[in-house]
């Protein structure tokens, strides 16, 4: 497989390795995709009191474009709001790597994982009303 | 042959294990042709380049008694007659002409084929083609080492069964098939038995008595010989006929028209003979050399697979599986390592191995696969650098898998619901 520069770098020096505690209140965990098809993805945000993305990690099982693809991401959603995490797109990914058109799903999965993630934050602050930031209220209802 | 040299052969040697070139360890997708063997070419590209067909003058002669020589080394290589030797133009044709060739010859007797899951696909493609031209086909399961159960095979043979088609050694497990009670239990039904042995020729002795083989296939590449030359050896007594697939000449005894490449084939004979006479030396320093390599990675990484039967398998190959790595990203962690993977993600399907899955493998153990094929060149210094890689690697990158986390944490990763895409 011939890769970009930028994906053997992501790979090589993949940005922002790691966990966070999933049962923070503040931290939304999104883990996509399945073993037997050859990638998981699990990213994790930190939202600041004023909704936005103060910190990502990410791990990942899969092939060199799926290890770039969430090392990107996590350098993207940094210092975003949720909404504009949210409107981060596969095709803007596939086109930062270069990805071939056989790893366009790797993109695909990146998408799914801030989407996921973003929800599960919502979703935990939801369940615990009294922890929502009159900001995030707002963000609530968009969602 | 007094030919003025045209290359020094001695200094391609370095040419081979060079230091700044990833360590070689993919023996079995191909291996280089061996100077020894090289040399034997050379002459009949240049000076002695007649046309084996040409009966007429010395030039014709020359080079069908390099042919003829080449046929003699080939078929003494496999117990077999010269005369039983069909040059093609590797093994892909050579299994070609023997499955559809004997198929469409003896499509009267009856019309139904066996063989395995775990074959090349050069048979299992042949077959597919048969079974479009109304043949029925059996592919036969093989059990969790790889071998195929002789009970199992003795069942599935029929009334209008007429050939069975069984890869000797697997490219990519390397686990020895039972050929010589297969043979038996084949020629017992007077059923057709095409054996691929290209894996096996240099490896194993192969004598086509031993195993009651129909037909073979047999590859020049795969024994430090030239690429673009196989032959097919056709059993003369009891004869077996196979109807042409190439027409125009009638080379080869009607079987295989085209012009001998008479260089490919000078290296084919070279190689058959050298693999044999190197066979013991080589396999007895390359299993030193694959027992090494387990043994330093099963010391130094956790969670490893060994993939296929370990007792009847060449000495070769080495195929293990990483838990939570995929195998894509391991291979290019290993970049100072040419090796091969059964990871979907190398292969242009974007399915994994399907002989890692005909194995009962889990989908993410045959993503994390990496085949290690070891050869004549290869020496203790790269196997341990070989080791030393792995480790580092496997370690990076279970860092960076969720799955591994998971494991380090003792969560079942069965127990969860994956979403699949």
């Amino acid at each position: 497989m011939a890769y970009s520069e930028k994906v053997i770098d992501h790979y090589e020096n993949p940005r922002n390795v790691g966990a966070m505690d999933k049962d923070d209140s503040g931290v939304g965990t999104g883990m996509v995709g399945a073993p037997a098809c050859g990638d998981v993805m699990r990213l994790q945000i930190r939202v600041n009191g004023q909704g936005i993305i103060e910190d990502a990690k990410f791990k990942t099982y899969g092939c060199g474009s799926a290890i770039a693809s969430s090392s990107l991401v996590t350098e993207w959603v940094k210092g975003k709001t949720l909404d504009e995490a949210m409107t981060i797109k596969n095709s803007q990914i596939a086109e930062e790597l270069e990805l071939p058109p056989v790893k366009i799903h790797c993109s695909v999965l990146a998408e799914d994982a801030i989407k996921a993630a973003v929800e599960d934050y919502r979703k935990k602050q939801g369940d615990a009303p009294v922890a929502v930031q009159p900001e995030m209220a707002g963000a609530q209802a968009v969602h | 042959m007094n030919q003025p040299k045209i290359i020094e052969l001695n200094s391609m040697q370095p040419l081979l294990i060079n230091p700044d070139r990833p360590i070689y360890l993919d023996y079995q997708a191909t291996t280089p042709v061996d100077p020894l063997v090289l040399e034997q070419m050379l002459p009949f590209l240049t000076h002695d380049f007649g046309n084996a067909a040409s009966r007429s003058h010395p030039y014709g002669w020359t080079a069908e008694k390099a042919v003829e020589k080449a046929r003699q080394q080939v078929a003494d290589a496999i117990h077999a007659d010269p005369r039983e030797i069909v040059w093609t133009s590797g093994a892909t044709e050579a299994t070609n002409l023997a499955l559809k060739g004997a198929a469409h010859f003896y499509s009267g007797k009856g019309r139904h084929l066996i063989t395995l899951r775990t074959e090349h696909k050069a048979t299992l493609d042949t077959c597919r083609q048969l079974e479009r031209e109304g043949f029925e086909v059996t592919y036969l399961e093989v059990q969790e080492d790889g071998l195929v159960d002789l009970q199992a095979f003795a069942a599935a043979i029929r009334p209008d069964t007429i050939m069975a088609s069984v890869l000797y050694v697997n490219n990519e497990i390397g686990v020895v098939q039972p050929i010589e009670a297969i043979g038996k239990i084949l020629r017992a039904h007077k059923v057709l038995f095409h054996v691929d042995a290209v894996q096996a020729l240099g490896k194993i002795p192969v004598d086509v008595e031993a195993v009651q083989a129909d037909m073979m296939s047999l590859s020049g590449h795969k024994i430090y010989g030239p690429k673009g030359i196989g032959a097919l050896y056709v059993r003369r007594k009891p004869r077996v006929r196979v109807e042409a697939q190439v027409h125009g000449g009638g080379h080869e005894r009607g079987m295989r028209s085209g012009t001998l490449p008479t260089h490919q084939i000078v290296g084919m004979g070279a190689a058959a003979e050298l693999a044999v006479q190197s066979m013991e030396s080589d396999a007895r320093r390359i299993r030193q050399l694959r027992d090494r390599l387990l043994k330093g990675i099963q010391e130094r990484v956790e969670e490893t697979y060994i993939n296929g039967n370990m007792e009847h398998r060449v000495p070769h190959n080495l195929n293990i599986s990483f838990a939570f790595v995929e195998g894509e990203s391991l291979i290019m962690a290993l970049k100072e390592i040419a090796v091969s993977s059964g990871s979907a993600c190398t292969s242009a399907s974007l399915e994994p191995s399907y002989v890692l899955r005909a194995l009962g493998k889990s989908d993410e153990l045959a993503h994390s696969s990496i085949r290690f094929g070891i050869g004549r060149y290869t020496t203790e210094e790269e196997i341990d650098a070989t080791i030393e890689l792995i480790a580092a690697k496997v370690d990076k990158l279970r860092e960076l898998s969720p799955l591994w986390e998971m494991h380090q944490e003792g969560i079942d990763l069965n127990s969860i619901q994956w979403a699949a895409h």
